[in-house]
């Protein structure tokens, strides 16, 4: 199965409702006209692009206005154009150019760090790559644990310590075990924190230091995971994390469900940062490359 | 981006200045202001648009009222309308009246139903006597039930799980063993679930069916988009939910999803999480939600955060001093670290009256804080009990040490002159000796005794005192706070040595960075 069936079968399990909504738009053989850009605007705002829907609407309103919108796949069209416009220049996956590569995952409490990290780690491993997993959450109940189980099903190693441990200590243990066991991939989580968390955002900072201490040039990625069912106030994490740590690429979980994670366009907006891999449910295998076009497709597709 | 109502609404109330009342033409930019508002504070579109339908009706039905101005007039109708939307306040638990009482917790994945659970417990341990006993019935999620036990053995309630058992069996079992351990709550801690996985909501059906829980609470996250509405209704539809509680609040989500999930269920917010942390349960309360979803602070949530969280010997102590004006710079060190106590900057600030204007403004952080008290510790003791010592080459000595400029050292002495100069006035209305323990705590804070703003000191009071002497009320009809230009005011927050890099040059490294990547695109 090629990638964008894969994705569309995953997020096409639900069908998103603005794909329906678009639909319905022209039922009847309603014609283009400022009432229907109206209403398209609404299903976009109901997708979570924020105020990027109604610039959209308003590409698409120029469009109309110079006769180049007629009927309903022409809209389309158009409205795939400009969402894709909209998206990353930059995304996919990244070249593994140092080892180990050290990759930082950071986020708010409850995104998707974790199990992204399971996914991540299975998908290294199945490549081949000799994968080293950190737990440097050691704040929430039984996170150490939840990493430890998956790193046994993904089969790859972990260090780990007790509750309450300084996380940056756990980092520092992570990289000195990974360079005397040549580990390819090193992959840190973190406790979830909001963004507004000033001491714990330095906490990231510290951890950040102490690996680049370690190696230099460490950590060669930091990616935030987001919460796909996140409205606007995923700018802001993708903001003020990308402040703290130089963020530089971004996950995003959760599309199994009827969120399509319309933030990233707020995000690739005001902060503008690469989205790497999507997750799409909580098994360990279902982590999609990011890919622009298909995630349009997806979004759009009619069932 | 995120520009709060109030700070959009003083453009739009251009429209309504030397008017005499609200008309059809003027009101249109109050609420286009107010449908943005809300929409960036993720409240669903239909909902917005029908709330400002509903707002309009309301300010142009009100008639003109003798010495309100219209956009007073305005944001009165704004703010009622949105507290009649979520309201009622109805922060219960209604419980069975042959125990146990069941709870059932159900929510999407991640969205704070283990924590919550183990909150709740906690809560209802302490203030209502209850005896509860948590069920872990995710049997999915690597280390759920891991989770819930270690949460259960720090608060010392019992756990319940079984192994080899189905989610639904599971819960049945708990309640089973609370009614044997003589437990008169049962909390059912549950797997996180989609609301369009069939399979896992006939689970979660089941769980109901068979334990047949007397609260059945969706757990939200606040952080959550136009998704909300979606979810809830399905979540409702299956379990006929009583009741929902928001989650992670403690940051700056606007939590426009209250909005939604009480029009769409009909059901009451019990309660909100706002922390990570096993007290971080409060009750939930419209007037504060509207405020915050509109941007317009949250007073009362401020008060009650001092109340708990400052002592009554400090507040008692630090009040003594200014009464008696001996107050020093070792005096205002410690009203600061009072005022820290109440947790991290940007949350205090975000509660002060009209303070939601200006936290872009003043952008203080808690980073900035530090050097604030970094100024104080690199004066000797007698420089901060006898500050008429601090002459230039003394300032300099000292912003030196503590890596800023000089500066931000005078605007210290002028707000600590400003401070002082309150404290004569509040001396002179001889409020000392009329004033219990509370009331002091409140004066400190520019609160009246019974949590209105105190008129007498300026609104801001002394905390706020810290911030250039008192700012004015918090609803844009009053206009943003007037005395900021403290400090922490116009002058922007105190500012290190040779401050490099400024937001235009990390966006531009950013760009570089970006360029660097492109070579990566597929
Ligand atoms: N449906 C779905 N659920 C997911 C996905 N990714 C993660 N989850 C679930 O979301 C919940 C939270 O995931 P975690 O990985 O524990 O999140 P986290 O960011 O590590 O959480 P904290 O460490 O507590 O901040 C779990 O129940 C996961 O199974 C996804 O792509 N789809
Ligand atoms: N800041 C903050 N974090 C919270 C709050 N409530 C829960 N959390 C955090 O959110 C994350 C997820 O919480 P859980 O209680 O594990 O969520 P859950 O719904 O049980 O997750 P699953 O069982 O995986 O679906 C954890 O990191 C919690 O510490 C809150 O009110 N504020
Ligand atoms: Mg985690
Ligand atoms: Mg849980």
């Amino acid at each position: 199965m090629g990638l964008f069936d894969r994705l569309k079968t995953r997020l096409g399990r639900t069908r998103s409702a603005l794909a329906d909504g678009i639909s319905g738009l022209f039922r009847g053989g309603r014609e283009m006209d400022a009432a229907l850009l109206g209403e398209l605007e609404e299903l976009l705002y109901n997708a979570d692009l924020g105020s990027v829907a109604s610039e959209v609407v308003e590409d698409l309103s120029r469009k109309h206005k110079r006769g180049e919108l007629n009927g309903e796949a022409d809209t389309r069209d158009a409205l795939r154009a400009s969402l894709l416009a909209r998206l990353p220049e930059v995304w996919g996956e990244i070249e593994f150019t140092h080892t180990p590569t050290v990759i930082l995952v950071v986020g708010v409490n409850g995104s998707g760090k974790t199990t992204s990290i399971a996914k991540l780690a299975h998908r290294f491993h199945s490549q081949g790559k000799h994968v080293l997993v950190g737990a440097c959450d050691t704040y929430r109940a039984a996170a150490a644990e939840q990493l430890e189980i998956w790193a046994a099903r993904s089969e790859v190693e972990i260090v780990r310590k007790d509750e309450g441990a300084d996380p940056a200590s756990v980092a520092f243990e992570s990289l000195e075990t990974a360079l005397v066991l040549g580990h390819d991939v090193v992959i840190l989580d973190t406790a979830g924190r909001l963004h507004t968390q000033t001491n714990l955002m330095d906490e990231l900072r510290k951890i950040q230091r102490v690996v680049s201490r370690k190696i230099e040039g460490a950590p060669h990625e930091v990616w935030l995971v987001l919460d796909g069912t996140n409205g606007q106030n995923a700018v802001q994490q993708a903001r003020l994390f990308t402040e703290a740590v130089d963020v530089t690429g971004l996950i995003v979980s959760k599309l199994d469900g009827t969120a399509r994670g319309g933030a990233i366009f707020g995000i690739e907006r005001e902060v503008g940062l690469p989205v790497r891999y999507i997750g799409t449910g909580e098994a360990m295998e279902l982590l999609e490359v990011f890919e622009p076009q298909a995630f349009v497709d997806a979004i759009l597709a009619e069932a | 981006m995120f520009e709060t109502l109030t700070k959009r609404l003083s453009g739009a109330f251009g429209a309504f200045r030397g008017q005499r009342e609200l008309t059809e033409e003027n009101i249109e930019d109050g609420l286009r202001a107010v449908r943005t508002a809300l929409l960036e504070a993720d409240v669903q579109f239909q909902l917005a648009r029908d709330f400002t339908a509903r707002v309009k009706e309301r300010a142009l039905g009100a008639g003109i009222v003798k010495g309100v101005d219209p956009s007073q007039q305005f944001v009165h109708a704004v703010h009622a309308e949105l507290v009649e939307m979520m309201g009622p306040e109805d922060a219960k638990i209604r419980f069975a009246s042959q125990p146990p009482t069941v709870l059932l917790l159900a929510g999407l994945q991640g969205a704070g139903k283990t924590t919550t659970c183990a909150k709740l417990a906690k809560r209802m341990r302490e203030r209502g006597g209850r005896k509860p006993l948590m069920v872990a019935a995710d049997i999915k999620r690597p280390a759920a039930v891991e989770q819930l036990r270690v949460l259960g053995r720090k608060l010392d309630i019992p756990v319940f799980h079984q192994e080899g058992l189905t989610a639904p069996e599971v819960c049945a079992a708990g309640v089973a063993a609370a009614r044997a351990q003589g437990c008169d709550l049962v909390l059912l801690d549950t797997a996180g679930r989609l609301h369009v996985d069939d399979e896992l909501m006939a689970e979660v059906a089941d769980i109901a069916r068979l334990t047949k829980p007397h609260e059945t609470v969706l757990v939200v996250d606040s952080m959550t988009g136009q998704d909300a509405v979606r979810s809830a209704q399905a979540f409702h539809e299956r379990l006929e939910l009583t009741g929902v509680i928001l989650t992670k609040l403690d940051g700056d989500a606007r939590g426009g999803a209250a909005v939604s999930l009480k029009a769409v269920t009909g059901r009451p917010i019990l309660f909100i999480g706002t922390g990570e942390k096993l007290d971080d349960l409060d009750a939930f309360h419209p007037e504060r939600m509207a405020g915050r979803i509109l941007g317009m602070g949250d007073v009362v949530g401020l008060v009650e955060e001092a109340q708990d969280k400052i002592s009554e010997q400090d507040a008692e102590a630090a009040y003594q001093k200014m009464v008696l004006g001996s107050f020093t710079l070792e005096d205002m060190l410690a009203q600061i670290r009072m005022f820290r106590k109440l947790g991290p900057m940007k949350k205090v600030l975000g509660m002060m009256p009209g303070m939601g204007g200006m936290m872009d403004k003043i952008d203080v952080d808690d980073r900035q804080m530090n050097r604030l008290e970094a100024l104080f510790t690199s004066m000797t003791p007698k420089e901060r009990l006898h500050p008429e010592v601090l002459d230039m080459s003394r300032r300099r000595r000292i912003a030196r040490g503590s890596g800023q400029d000089v500066g931000a050292m005078n605007d210290l002495l002028k707000s600590f002159k400003g401070m002082k100069q309150m404290m004569k006035q509040m001396n002179k209305l001889g409020l000392g000796a009329k004033l219990g323990s509370k009331a002091k705590k409140d004066a400190l804070r520019g609160m009246s005794a019974d949590g209105e703003l105190a008129p007498d000191v300026g609104g801001g009071g002394m905390l706020s005192g810290l911030f250039g002497g008192g700012g004015g009320g918090g609803l844009p009809g009053g206009g943003a706070p007037e005395g900021l230009e403290g400090m922490l005011g116009q002058r922007g927050a105190p500012r290190p040595m040779g401050s490099s890099s400024t937001r235009k040059q990390q966006k531009k490294k950013k760009k570089d960075k970006k360029k660097s990547r492109k070579g990566r695109r597929k």
